[in-house]
């Protein structure tokens, strides 16, 4: 166990945290102001489609952007269905995930879209020790301590707190409830958004049509994990992502070749399963997660 | 404009009582077709011709319309799956697991050799077994440990999904075909109700388990516990109903249910009665079948005629590829639609909506030219907030 084997264990868990925390850290200023969106695995398959399309078009950044701006949009209709129309969030969230399956399935089928060739491709910033690092694992590592400052510190994440936990009280204080909770959603879409992108523009530079491999609900897990606070997410999510590199590293152990792949497959899985039952308890929830408010 | 849609929809609701379900879920099929439309559009092809082919080919002739059977078969007991479980007050997306379970439950019966008859009984209640303690696991966690039923179900898809590989590929494998697993013999099969179809007496299973399950829910103590449960859990608790028995009770009944779904498939689907490794032909099943609980409104006679519009859509969908050339996933885009669509409660109240929407826009603009010509210049705020206080006074009169 040498230096270099340690170094690439780290760089593969990193890449493979990014969705996880990008998500999760979207997902909990969504959940602090009370809105419960299990759409997300269909957001990463949606915008980990229309990146690429955006990488061929004009490169990476457009791609990403691209990306962010599918989150963002479709995070958009979730909350009006879920604040205007008072509508279901769970079965929203599950229509999402159904119409990203169809939509990303159709579209591949329809004009193949082939891997991104290397100047498509986001760059990767160069190592001393060999491997390239994607310049959105650093903006993950920060993301989730803007997130925090926000929630804790400013007036607006004490606002998206207080729509969250009464959003009587809160619409009695003058807040715009439903306002508040779409602006909040549609914020955590555009995180998963370039979450969604970044696994096909940078960490896998290609797409398939199960590409999000249930990230999103890892990242809900995450979510749990972190009791809403988006520094624990960043810890949940390296965790989460460690197990999930466990597949590449696990082949160099000779020690370990008897195992299938298929059970290696397995372990991020069973690992959420694991720390999500062992978590549970001693996180709280805001009181209204997913209640659809209606005024009196 | 708040007040007087809530003046409006009790007595819309009296008027509709019995018709707005179907209603909204015709009208939500239609909002599904519509955006289809738009994709297909998008995409370049000519979303005309593949709707008639869609329909022609699912309700145009016998053979399409056994074929729209037979898709139906699995997908009217996963979506029992969703919908029992929805009426205890719980989502189980896992029926998607809970049937690859159960299609290798029904295929590794094969491992004995059993008399026909038997047989056939034999791989149903195994796959019913199997299904159902894959359901129960993430139950159990859910009492036990309080762990979401979301995230724990959705776990067991994957896992199961990749223990499923493992045993496509490693145990139960077709030694002359290794890509898929042994043929399920003769004396295991469904028979066939059709020739050249693949309608086989599942659908009956189906059909059957759908009013076993309307006769526990609906006429029985324990199915008035699980739906008191579902529709308010602590008033249920202090009737004195245990809301761990119904949850255990329903997610059982549902696992029992897509793996039954998983077994009426692979016994009765002609050519090969197998499964191929990578599970082509299963995957999405389980998450179809919430699609069509939804709009069954998570009854099963509603999920019935529901299952056999979505196998409608699914065989059509085969002869949209074939004629119009559209890929088959399109149908997929129109269940996804429907389901985004059959979240907003009442969802024909949205006409009336958009029309006070527009009507409010309307409002709002011409008070805004009156004063115009008036001695002061208005800003928009000022003159919304005028309406607001004429409609006050509207409300006071």
């Amino acid at each position: 166990m040498n230096l270099s084997y340690f170094w690439m264990v780290l760089i593969l868990s990193l890449h493979a945290m990014v969705p996880l925390v990008l998500t999760a850290v979207g997902e909990i200023i969504g959940e602090t102001a009370g809105l419960f969106n299990i759409g997300l695995e269909g957001i990463l398959l949606m915008s980990a489609f229309t990146g690429v399309l955006g990488a061929q078009f004009g490169g990476p950044w457009v791609g990403l952007l691209t990306g962010m701006l599918t989150g963002g949009a479709i995070s958009l209709i979730f909350s009006v269905i879920t604040t205007r129309f008072k509508g279901s969030q769970m079965i929203a969230g599950i229509g999402i995930n159904l119409f990203a399956i169809g939509f990303v399935a159709f579209g591949m089928a329809a004009r193949g879209v082939s891997s991104l060739p290397q100047g498509k491709r986001l760059f990767a910033i160069q190592t001393p020790l060999g491997m390239g690092i994607s310049p959105i694992v650093i903006v993950a590592l920060v993301v989730p301590f803007i997130a925090y400052f926000f929630l804790k510190r400013t007036r607006a994440g004490l606002m998206l707190k207080a729509v969250g936990e009464n959003p009587e009280a809160a619409d009695v204080a003058g807040i715009d409830v439903l306002r508040v909770r779409l602006l909040a959603t549609t914020f955590g879409g555009i995180l998963a958004g370039l979450a969604g992108a970044y696994i096909s523009v940078s960490w896998v530079g290609s797409m398939t049509k199960d590409i999000s491999q249930g990230r999103g609900f890892i990242a809900l897990a995450t979510v749990v994990f972190s009791g809403l606070n988006p520094l624990l997410a960043l810890v949940g999510g390296f965790i989460f992502g460690f197990f999930e590199s466990l597949a590449v590293w696990i082949r160099n152990m000779p020690a370990l070749k008897g195992i299938p792949t298929q059970f290696i497959a397995m372990a991020p899985y069973v690992v959420t399963l694991l720390v999500v039952a062992g978590v549970i308890g001693r996180v709280r929830f805001p009181k209204a997660l997913g209640e659809p408010y209606k005024r009196e | 404009m708040r007040h007087r849609r809530a003046q409006t929809a009790p007595a819309r609701r009296r008027t509709l009582t019995g018709l707005s379900p179907v209603l909204e879920s015709a009208l939500a099929g239609l909002l599904g077709l519509l955006v289809g439309v738009v994709v297909m559009t998008i995409y370049g092809y000519n979303p005309w011709a593949a709707i008639v082919a869609l329909f022609s080919g699912a309700y145009g002739n016998a053979t399409g319309f056994a074929n729209a059977l037979a898709k139906a078969t699995p997908l009217l007991l996963t979506a029992l799956t969703f919908a029992i479980c929805v009426r205890a007050g719980m989502f189980n997306i896992g029926a998607e697991g809970q049937l690859f379970m159960g299609t290798l439950a029904a295929v590794a019966v094969s491992l004995v050799t059993l008399p026909p008859g038997i047989d056939q009984i034999a791989r149903l209640v195994l796959a019913m077994v199997v299904g159902a303690l894959w359901s129960l696991v993430p139950a159990l966690l859910k009492v036990t440990r309080g762990v979401s039923e979301v995230i724990s179900t959705i776990m067991f898809n994957w896992i199961a999904k990749w223990l499923a590989l493992y045993l496509v590929l490693n145990i139960l494998f077709d030694p002359l075909r290794a890509e898929k697993t042994i043929s399920i013999p003769v004396s295991g099969r469904l028979p066939l109700l059709m020739g050249k179809t693949t309608l086989s007496v599942g659908f009956f299973v189906a059909i059957a388990f759908a009013l076993v399950v309307y006769f526990v829910v609906w006429h029985t103590v324990v199915g008035y516990e699980i739906r008191a449960a579902g529709l308010n859990p602590t008033a249920a608790k202090y009737g004195g109903i245990n809301s761990r028995r119904t949850m255990l009770l329903s997610f059982t009944l549902g696992g029992m249910a897509a793996g039954l779904a998983g077994a009426c498939y692979v016994m009765g689907t002609p050519p090969t009665y197998g499964v191929f490794a990578g599970l082509p032909e299963l995957t999405n099943l389980g998450f179809d079948g919430m699609a069509v609980a939804m709009v069954g409104r998570n009854h099963p006679i509603g999920i019935i005629f529901s299952a056999i519009f979505f196998g409608g859509l699914n065989a059509g969908g085969r002869a949209m590829q074939l004629h119009a050339g559209v890929p088959l996933d399109m149908v997929r885009v129109v269940n996804g639609t429907i389901v985004l669509a059959m979240a907003i409660p009442e969802l024909i109240r949205i006409f009336p909506m958009v029309k006070s929407g527009v009507q409010r826009t309307i409002s709002s603009v011409r008070p805004r030219r009156g004063t115009d010509s008036g001695d002061t210049p208005s800003d928009p705020d000022s003159s919304a907030s005028r309406g607001d206080a004429t409609r006050k006074k509207e409300r006071g009169a």
